[in-house]
């Protein structure tokens, strides 16, 4: 029963989506105020009928109903509760109905928090967010619906792939999607700007918020699948290139670059035609992935559905969107009039080079990944493109953009001087300095110092911007620590995202000092790695809920004194027949001790083990951007929007 | 200098090793250094997204049985890997190699970059210049103005 609610929920959010749709839109177009005013109302109740439908396949998941198929192919009685939940999303059908779920939050968020949006600019992005609905929802429906029944009722579930049956990926798909799907809300703005035929600087102080909110949930996202491959993958490696994993970088670089250019329509109303397609783009970028990942068309380790007809109408849905948003752009972007000028060297200037770069990365990781499918389609040439052409084309890049970044910021809007600029940086350039130096010459870090250098640069720089607003040391301290006080969020956003980057670029560079063993030991056998001494205690057997796992137990110590006692594991899952290791890490600030059990051979047991220093610093630096970003979005000025709406007076007693 | 700082940029991509068997490792560091680099160049032939160095398939513990063979029997990077081009075809390449086909692949990045400096300086072109800064008696005379 609760399965076909879901169901006709499902059938009533397309109702109310294609009601959103065309209600709101047809309300802007004849200025009917009463159309127009219908939007939130309906953008609410395509949201409750789709919480609805969500809520009944959690539901048929927990209380393990095999008669419905999806929950039959995906669940296991024996599963633990937290996977049966986020089981939900961990398969093709459930990921989709969430997309949805997320893309009706979007349409929900705009109708409450956009009530001093100009009506019709609310109507339309409302309504755009509604069309978009009904195709993603027609989608799930049609060619993808988790509510199907299954008869006879299976006895048990097929379970869910064990790779997939860990806390860290039960929480990354929904970040990841709200920051795919939540690139809808500028999207939508750009489509109804582009209705309006008007984008002014307030239009983009409206689009800046939801812009930094998506963006720092893909980059919180982005940071866990890294981090999963990192811990359950067992190599040690964090990034692969890999399909999957650049579908969800391209629209973080292009979202970074609409970040970034946003700024500039709404302090300069410079940008504006550039900015409408970035945010076209970015959403775009968000589909595209999808259609990557769920046709199976660029097949990879994390695509779960294989089936053409989906891929056929994935990629319709796409052509209707992307065609449609950019024929509108191509019609309407001259009605956009251009205004704010500013000389190549100043902050706008600086931004520009960042939006060239970040797109320009963003153009060879599309290339790399859809080159060897059109090699095959139009030449029927079987070619591989791999993480050394990604590692040679992108790195190259990303030297200047580093260089930029801490550089931008000290820049005055309109006209600056480079020079003053660049003296004012002379300490983060000798801190850069400092740090390649000492990496090269007490840790022959190589190429590593290079990196290690730019992330110096990256993170002292970083609040140069800070240190130029409160004139320290120009000023008596404690006027510049009133001014301190004074500095808007959104400046400490931008610094300390900056720096997070900087973080991050350390992390990797570390990870190339990384220390790493591999060897076939017997219980009580000791090795030394990195200065600390590890040794296999023994081996014993343990049962999970729904694994059998065999354990290594093995204890670290430095000098004598005991670090930690760590527990690789192997665990084979009993339904899906598979094994996986199970990695033990222990980080501390500055490295992680990583332990992987490998096969048994006679007696002795496979031990990888790792040093791997710096490395949650990749991590931590991508959280620290996230954090930027959310300070940025707090900023009261962002919050309020504008124009600001007057505050109650409270009268005096 | 750009190609040399992206090829010291290429060494940092960190290790990354599948060797689940200790034995298979060769005794000579060096050589077993030369040895990763080379299966992580090339693909393993049944997995969707991984090196021959990453992968626990049985190709590729083969693939990499062979390599350390050959790097045993003293051939170069290049001759191990011409050897496993000619017997698997381009596709075990994950960096492809430069040809008519690959000609836009490894363009793209310069192409990116053009486009993007070409569609600034056009607009820039079609825009009229900002004006220009304050002349010093122009200057002067806003301090006058302004009164300070």
């Amino acid at each position: 029963m609760i399965p076909e609610l879901g169901h006709f929920a499902l059938a009533l959010a397309v109702a109310f989506a294609a009601a959103q749709f065309i209600i709101p839109l047809w309300g802007a177009q004849s200025r009917d105020v009463r159309l127009m005013a219908a939007a939130p109302a309906l953008a609410y109740g395509q949201l409750i009928a789709l919480m609805a439908a969500y809520g009944s396949l959690v539901w048929s998941s927990v209380i393990d109903d095999f008669s419905v198929l999806n929950v039959a192919e995906n669940s296991h009685s024996l599963k633990p509760m937290i996977y049966k939940i986020s089981g939900t999303w961990g398969n093709h059908e459930g990921s989709i109905l969430l997309w949805c779920l997320i893309l009706a939050i979007c349409g929900g968020a705009v109708g409450l928090f956009g009530r001093n949006l100009p009506s019709s600019l609310r109507a339309r992005v409302i309504g755009v967010l509604g069309g978009t609905s009904v195709g993603f929802e027609l989608f799930a429906l049609l060619t993808s619906n988790p509510f199907l029944r299954l008869w006879p009722v299976p006895l048990d579930g097929r379970d869910m792939n064990p790779l997939l049956q860990d806390p860290g990926l039960a929480i990354h798909p929904p970040i990841l999607y709200a920051g795919y799907v939540g690139f809808a809300i500028p999207f939508a703005f750009a489509v109804a700007a582009l209705l309006e035929g008007r984008i002014d600087a307030s239009w983009g102080r409206w689009v800046r918020p939801w812009t930094l909110a998506s963006w720092s949930l893909l980059t919180t996202g982005i940071m866990l699948g890294s981090f999963w491959s990192y811990y359950i993958l067992g190599w040690g490696g964090y990034w692969f290139w890999d399909p999957v994993e650049n579908a969800s970088l391209l629209p973080w670089l292009t979202g970074t670059a609409l970040l970034h250019s946003a700024i500039v329509v709404e302090k300069r109303e410079a940008l504006k035609t550039w900015t409408v397609l970035l945010a076209i783009g970015t959403f775009s970028l968000s589909l595209s992935g999808t259609f990557l990942v769920r046709s199976g068309i660029l097949n990879s380790v994390h695509s779960f559905a294989n089936d053409p007809t989906r891929g056929i109408f994935i990629l319709g849905l796409l052509a209707l969107v992307i065609g449609g948003s950019l024929l509108l752009f191509a019609i309407r972007a001259p009605v956009l009039s251009a205004s704010g000028l500013f000389s190549p060297v100043s902050r706008e200037g600086a931004l520009v080079l960042n939006n060239i770069l970040l797109c320009s990365i963003a153009a060879v990781v599309l290339t790399g990944t859809v080159y060897p499918l059109f090699a095959d389609l139009l030449f029927s040439a079987k070619i591989s493109v791999g993480p050394p052409y990604f590692n040679a084309t992108v790195l190259p890049l990303t030297v200047p953009l580093f260089l930029a970044m801490a550089v931008g910021p000290v820049l005055s809007w309109k006209r600056a001087a480079l020079g003053p600029a660049l003296m004012r940086l002379w300490w983060a350039a000798l801190g850069a300095a400092a740090v390649g130096i000492v990496a090269e010459l007490g840790y022959r870090a190589g190429s590593a110092a290079l990196a290690f250098a730019a992330a110096a640069w990256l993170i002292l720089g970083s609040f140069a911007e800070i240190i130029q607003r409160i004139r320290l040391f120009q000023v008596p301290l404690t006027n510049s620590l009133s001014r301190l006080a004074g500095q808007p969020l959104s400046v400490w956003g931008g610094a300390i995202a900056h720096a997070g980057m900087g973080m991050t670029i350390a992390g990797i560079a570390g990870m190339s000092l990384a220390q790493t063993t591999i060897v076939a030991v017997r219980p009580g056998q000791t090795i030394a790695l990195a200065g600390y001494e590890w040794t296999l205690l023994g081996l014993h057997d343990e049962k999970g809920p729904n694994f059998n796992a065999r354990v290594a137990d093995i204890r670290v110590t430095r000098d004598g004194q005991e670090i930690g006692l760590f527990h690789p594991s192997r665990n084979a899952f009993t339904t899906q027949t598979m094994t996986v290791t199970n990695t033990a890490i222990q980080s501390s600030q500055i490295a992680d001790l990583y332990a992987v059990l490998g096969e048994e051979h006679d007696g002795t047991a496979v031990l990888r083990l790792h040093y791997n220093f710096l490395a949650p610093w990749i991590w931590l630096g991508a959280l620290v951007m996230a954090f930027g970003g959310f300070l940025s979005l707090i900023d009261r000025r962002l919050r309020i929007g504008a124009p600001a709406r007057r505050t109650m007076a409270v009268p005096a007693e | 200098m750009i190609l040399r700082l992206a090829f010291l940029l290429l060494i940092l991509a960190g290790p990354a090793l599948a060797v689940s068997n200790p034995a298979e490792m060769l005794s000579d560091p060096a050589g077993e250094a030369r040895a990763e680099h080379i299966g992580r160049q090339l693909r393993c032939m049944v997995c969707q997204n991984e090196s021959v160095e990453e992968s626990e398939a049985d190709l590729a513990r083969d693939f990499r049985h062979i390599i350390r063979e050959r790097v045993k029997a003293g051939e170069s990077d290049q001759q191990i890997m011409d050897w496993m081009v000619a017997r698997y075809g381009d596709f075990i390449r994950l960096r492809p190699p430069f040809s008519a086909l690959t000609l836009l692949l490894w363009a793209a990045p310069m192409l990116a970059v053009g486009i993007g400096a070409g569609a600034v300086l056009l607009g820039r072109r079609r825009r009229p210049e900002p004006p220009a800064p304050l002349s010093e008696a122009e200057r002067q005379r806003v301090g006058k103005l302004s009164g300070s």
